[in-house]
């Protein structure tokens, strides 16, 4: 194995480079790749690191092309200055203990959701490490704004460039074998099938990972609260950029709405109109999809009974309404606005499918806390419950993970 | 009027008034019938909303998505009813139809395809040619779609021969022997469109510059099996049938739409180059986004139903291919019934979400 960052340092993972073929680089270089393992773990939030992200947070935003992508601006945001306070002063140690980056941090971004890579590379970085992502083979145009932005940067910003590498490569397990050996810490998203692929390729005896796995989520909507809600379009706004904006495919995507309360009908009436009139002006509909929904009807309703399909006259927004939660009722998920709906008086009824390490994420309008005694049942699903709108809100306690400390190193100095 | 007496009138014979009658009376028999003797296919009829008194006409009955039989085993027949089970030709990998047929079901689609294909080929039985190899149905337990093809359409060949061997390589010396035998009588051709333009006629062209040609204009050919393969070699089906035309004389050319959920009912091209439903099923457009139906002239997807399945559900069903109805009872070449164009498949769903999706999967 040849070695690079001249004399080979003892215990220093390095890499082989005639492996490294075929990658492109569109951020960093087979060099700074190379020279990854070396670079210093730093402490998370450290000045360096804040003036690179808050420097990247004015680029994106000054861009005029970043306007066109809200989801770009959403993350330029979430670097900016003021958020990462907000972040290091949430999770710094107030006591003794001393963090540091892992290391090297290797993310292997999911391919059809155009920003992700952005926030992994970001949590990886702010943590302190040095990271190499592998960003979606679909050329969305944000990565190549984002990219561009963070190669004009690092510009500014020099001594930041061995901690950067964006790569792009086929799904080569020569590759993965490669990076997952110098990783301190593999971030996979991309679900259950590219965890399988990447588990194929054997990590060091101290590093550890961070995987993303397929999930599911659901909303439940305490009608009472709805009814009384002073602005109903814009909770319709909020659970279309919770659903459709990502087909309704994203993890954390509502796949069931339960209905809570004591004013349901009324409650369903209200919010499916409005949800329709906004999914009659922004959605973009594909003939296959109302095949594929009308499919899913009835090949979770062939076994099942007690399902009523609930048709509004149109396809984009189907409903399927249930009797009781039968337990394999998510193998019958659907996408593209298709929800099975259930009106639930007592919220331990949702044992049946939140009792599952696939279940991630509950959004609601209502009092969270009236999912207490559902979560301390000891089920072994829900990750995260969110107001309704917020789903998607990406933070450093994710699906269930602490990322800060995952992503860091805990020294104890006593 | 029932089925029996259907058989004893001519495939093309009804005028839309009538055949909405028939269609309604049959298919609403056929919609009860399976919704009590094939559990599955109850519930999926309960969530539709399915009930029996609110039909008013076939086109109201609820219609099953083609997939549903990749998915699930559906019959309205014991096991011991079964006599054949007919798959569809995916690659491998893919899942593939099963459909469940018993002695009726399979009798019916027989009779039906004789009276459909003959209104076009004439009722006597001709020497034939099939443009395949011979090992597509070897195996009779599991009929593949093109095996099931080739045996459904062989009761029209009084010799058969086989124009390619296993290799797809053709048979020239068997060929001229054939065709020398038979001269003067008309000779039925048969094969799927993208066999006969790889391995039959490009053959026959390459054969053509080494000074060996074959008269094939005493032909009548009949393909089917979709024009995808041909559309990325960019051959429409004008210039299919000249390009036929040129190299060997053959002008009679049909094609056909038919799918194994649906065997025997197929809608055969015309001499004006229309596809045409019979008496024994029809097509109906529908709106991609509400499945309401489509004006004549207006594009949709395309529901077939069939007034033959008996054994299993599959009477009224959604394809995923796109068609247009081109008008009703008033084709020039004189048959009754809608006349359709097939567009070709509906595009695979590109939606996003945080699971990769691999090329593989069939979603």
């Amino acid at each position: 194995m040849r070695r690079y960052g001249g004399a080979a340092i003892p215990m220093q993972k390095s890499l082989d480079r005639e492996q490294l073929q075929g990658i492109q680089y569109l951020v960093g270089s087979e060099e700074i790749l190379a020279r990854l393992p070396q670079a210093k773990a730093r402490e998370p939030f450290d000045e360096k690191i804040q003036e690179f992200l808050n420097a990247l947070s004015r680029a994106l935003l000054s861009m005029p092309e970043a306007k066109f992508y809200p989801d770009v601006v959403t993350f330029a945001f979430w670097i900016r200055k003021s958020s990462l306070k907000k972040l290091a002063e949430r999770f710094a140690s107030g006591n003794s203990l001393i963090q540091l980056g892992r290391g090297t941090a290797f993310h292997i971004a999911p391919s059809n959701v155009a920003v992700n890579y952005a926030y992994s590379f970001a949590a990886g970085f702010m943590t302190g490490n040095a990271n190499v992502v592998r960003v979606p083979s679909k050329d969305f145009p944000q990565i190549a704004v984002i990219n561009r932005a963070v190669n004009a940067v690092l510009e500014q910003y020099p001594d930041q460039k061995p901690y950067i590498c964006f790569v792009r490569y086929g799904r080569e397990q020569r590759i993965n074998d490669v990076l997952s050996a110098i990783a301190d810490v593999r971030i996979v998203w991309g679900g259950d099938r590219t965890i399988a692929e990447l588990r194929k390729s054997p990590l060091g005896p101290r590093a550890s990972e961070i995987t993303f796995a397929d999930r599911y989520s659901l909303a439940v909507i305490d009608s009472d609260i709805y009814m009384a809600a002073e602005n109903p379009g814009r909770i319709a706004d909020d659970f279309y950029n919770d659903t459709y904006l990502t087909d309704q495919n994203a993890c954390t995507s509502p796949r069931i709405v339960v209905w809570y309360g004591s004013r349901i009908s009324e409650a369903k009436e209200r919010f499916w109109s409005l949800l329709l009139e906004k999914v009659q002006k922004k959605y973009e509909f594909q003939p296959i999809q109302g095949v594929n929904k009308l499919t899913n009807v009835y090949l979770a309703s062939a076994g099942h009974e007690g399902l009523h399909a609930i048709y509004c006259g149109d396809n984009r927004l189907v409903r399927v309404s249930l009797e009781r939660l039968f337990e394999d009722l998510m193998d019958f998920r659907g996408d593209s606005g298709y929800f099975y709906e259930y009106d639930c008086q007592d919220l331990l009824q949702l044992q049946n499918i939140c009792d599952d390490t696939r279940c991630q994420t509950v959004s609601y309008i209502g009092d969270p806390s009236m999912f207490l005694p559902l979560v301390k049942s000891g089920i072994a699903g829900i990750d995260r419950i969110v107001p309704i709108g917020k789903t998607m809100d990406f933070d450093m306690i994710w699906d269930g993970y602490n990322l800060y400390e995952r992503l860091t190193r805990t020294i104890s100095l006593i | 009027m029932n089925f029996e007496e259907m058989l004893q009138r001519t495939p093309y014979s009804f005028s839309k008034e009538e055949k909405e009658a028939v269609l309604t009376e049959r298919l609403s028999e056929l919609t009860e019938k399976h919704r009590v003797s094939c559990p599955p296919y109850g519930n999926i009829l309960r969530s539709a909303g399915y009930e029996r008194g609110r039909i008013g006409s076939y086109k109201e009955l609820p219609f099953l998505p083609v997939r549903l039989f990749k998915e699930l085993e559906l019959k309205s027949v014991p096991d011991d009813q079964i006599v054949k089970t007919m798959t569809s030709s995916g690659t491998t990998g893919q899942a593939v139809s099963k459909i469940y047929l018993d002695r009726v079901t399979s009798a019916n689609q027989q009779k039906v395809m004789v009276k459909i294909v003959s209104d076009f080929t004439g009722s006597s039985r001709m020497p034939m040619i099939i443009l395949d190899c011979p090992s597509v149905v070897k195996n009779r337990l599991m009929f593949s779609a093109r095996g099931a093809g080739i045996l459904g359409f062989s009761i029209f060949g009084a010799k058969r021969i086989y124009a390619l061997d296993d290799d797809m390589k053709l048979n020239v010396e068997g060929l001229k022997a054939f065709l020398d035998k038979y001269r003067g009588q008309r000779i039925f051709l048969f094969g799927f469109t993208f066999m006969i333009w790889q391995h039959f006629y490009k053959e026959l062209v390459r054969l053509k510059q080494e000074g060996i040609t074959f008269d094939l204009s005493d032909g009548v050919l009949i393909h089917g099996g979709g024009w995808k393969k041909l559309i990325s070699e960019a051959v429409s089906p004008e210039e299919f049938k000249r390009c036929l035309t040129d190299v060997c004389g053959l002008s009679h050319v049909h094609d056909y739409y038919g799918m194994v959920e649906q065997t025997g009912c197929i809608y055969m091209e015309c001499e004006c180059g229309h596809l045409h439903a019979s008496i024994f099923s029809d097509v109906i457009m529908r709106r991609p986004l509400d499945f309401s139906e489509c004006e004549v002239g207006e594009k949709g997807i395309i529901q077939v139903v069939s007034t033959l399945p008996e054994s299993y559900p599959g009477h009224s069903l959604l394809t995923e291919d796109e068609g247009i109805v081109l008008g009703e009872d008033d084709c020039p070449c004189g048959r009754k019934g809608k006349y359709f164009k097939v567009i070709g498949r509906l595009k695979n769903a590109e939606i996003r979400g945080c699971s990769d999706t691999y090329a593989e999967k069939f979603r």
